[in-house]
């Protein structure tokens, strides 16, 4: 018992490493919270798969990249701390960028230049700096995973929400039947607007519930 | 070698993919700095401005890249070449024109780092543009961006008066703005081709 109670205390003194992948999820997820990285979200959420490849691509650099930050951020000088993060995530996204030419040719030509944008994606820069560059590599990781979770999480919501009114399908497989009219409209690019602010104000409708109590 | 028209790129870039409300480039500028019509017409001018620079730039990296046959280190030179000639030119303008310098502020540095720019690059290099190409294609991208930052910031600024519930207050109804906006640019395609 007695245990348990120190181990509370300690929570409350610093967020524990369950806490910081927790967070990624829900309360600071970075695209309906933040608002950080909209263009890759924005522009290849027209499906399913493509977000949902998206997303995972994104993760992936994410981790890495806290990973090598957290472990170099006690070698790399105040001034060009920005160029070296820069640099170590351009690294990473060239990996990504051929590994996903070699796996699939044609998820490749689908997402187009937006790999390599995944470069100047705010999030994965702004997590480098805002957290990694301060915390354990452990800590790190943990957080870039809650972070990553929570972008493919908010990516799929959108891709899906596309595809399905868009294509009636999920996944590519039908999933209304033949008679549906498709919402054209939803695969364009207005529709990826469209689609974020819905489900914007679905998040802000919760947080003003949530502050009348 | 592209035999595109400098007209047609010119209109594609500009108009029909727009490079904020097509192609989805460069939305954080978008959302952050369109509030207020003077400082979306600055953004806008800078981001104009290094989007040529930055083209020059890739056109000469990737002549290069492929006279060495490197083009895995394509996405790392563009990125840290583009921040390092925007830093220069920086200075440079500083020095030489401290108006022109205060006008742009603190854009020019933040703007390096937009996925425009970068989108801008990649895709002038997909398409094998030559360099005089190139620069239409990159002058085209910047108004384009100014236009769509500039309608914006009018709408925002009309937007103000406006009672809106508390649930779309915020992002999302810049959002909502910039879909109705997109659906609108929609009409410019087919035009040009």
């Amino acid at each position: 018992m007695s245990t348990r109670i120190t181990n509370n205390t300690d929570k409350k003194a610093e967020p524990s490493s369950t806490d910081e992948f927790i967070k990624g999820l829900w309360r600071e997820n970075p695209v309906f919270v933040q608002v950080l990285g909209m263009c890759p979200v924005l522009a290849v959420s027209n499906t399913a798969q493509n977000a949902l490849a998206m997303g995972l691509a994104t993760a992936f650099v994410l981790l890495m990249s806290n990973i090598l930050v957290a472990s170099l951020r006690n070698f790399i000088p105040k001034q060009v701390r920005i160029a070296s993060f820069i640099l170590i995530i351009a690294t990473f996204v060239t990996i990504v960028d051929y590994a996903i030419q070699a796996i699939s040719v044609d998820l490749h030509k689908n997402l187009g230049a937006f790999i390599s944008l995944i470069v100047v994606n705010c999030l994965i820069l702004s997590r480098a700096e805002a957290f990694a560059s301060k915390n354990t590599i452990g800590k790190s990781i943990m957080d870039a995973l809650g972070m990553g979770v929570g972008f493919v999480l908010a990516l799929f919501c959108l891709g899906a929400v596309r595809e399905l009114l868009g294509n009636g399908s999920l996944f590519d497989v039908a999933i209304f039947p033949e008679s549906f009219q498709e919402w054209i409209i939803m695969i364009l690019p207005a529709g990826g607007f469209f689609t974020l602010a819905l489900w914007l104000i679905v998040f802000n409708y919760f947080k003003v519930k949530k502050a009348k109590g | 070698m592209n035999t595109e028209s400098y007209w047609s790129i010119f209109i594609n870039a500009s108009l029909v993919n727009n490079f904020v409300l097509a192609y989805f480039l460069g939305i954080c500028p978008f959302l952050g700095v369109s509030g207020k019509m003077e400082t979306a017409t600055k953004m806008g001018g800078a981001v104009t401005f290094v989007m040529l620079i930055s083209s020059i730039c890739a056109y000469g990296i990737h002549a290069l890249l492929v006279a060495i046959d490197a083009p895995f280190l394509q996405l790392i030179s563009y990125i840290v070449v583009i921040a390092s000639t925007v830093q220069l030119v920086e200075m440079f303008i500083k020095k030489m024109s401290p108006t022109l310098f205060r006008a742009l502020g603190i854009f020019l540095p933040l703007i390096t780092t937009n996925c425009a720019i970068l989108g801008l690059a990649l895709f002038q290099t997909n398409k094998a543009y030559s360099l005089s190409q190139s620069l239409v294609y990159a002058l085209g991208a910047g108004i384009g961006f100014t236009l769509a930052l500039i309608l914006m910031a009018g709408i925002r600024e009309q937007l103000e008066f406006a009672e809106v519930p508390d649930v779309v207050k915020g992002t999302a109804l810049t959002l909502l703005v910039a879909g109705i906006l997109s659906l609108t640019f929609m009409g410019f395609s087919g035009l040009g081709s």
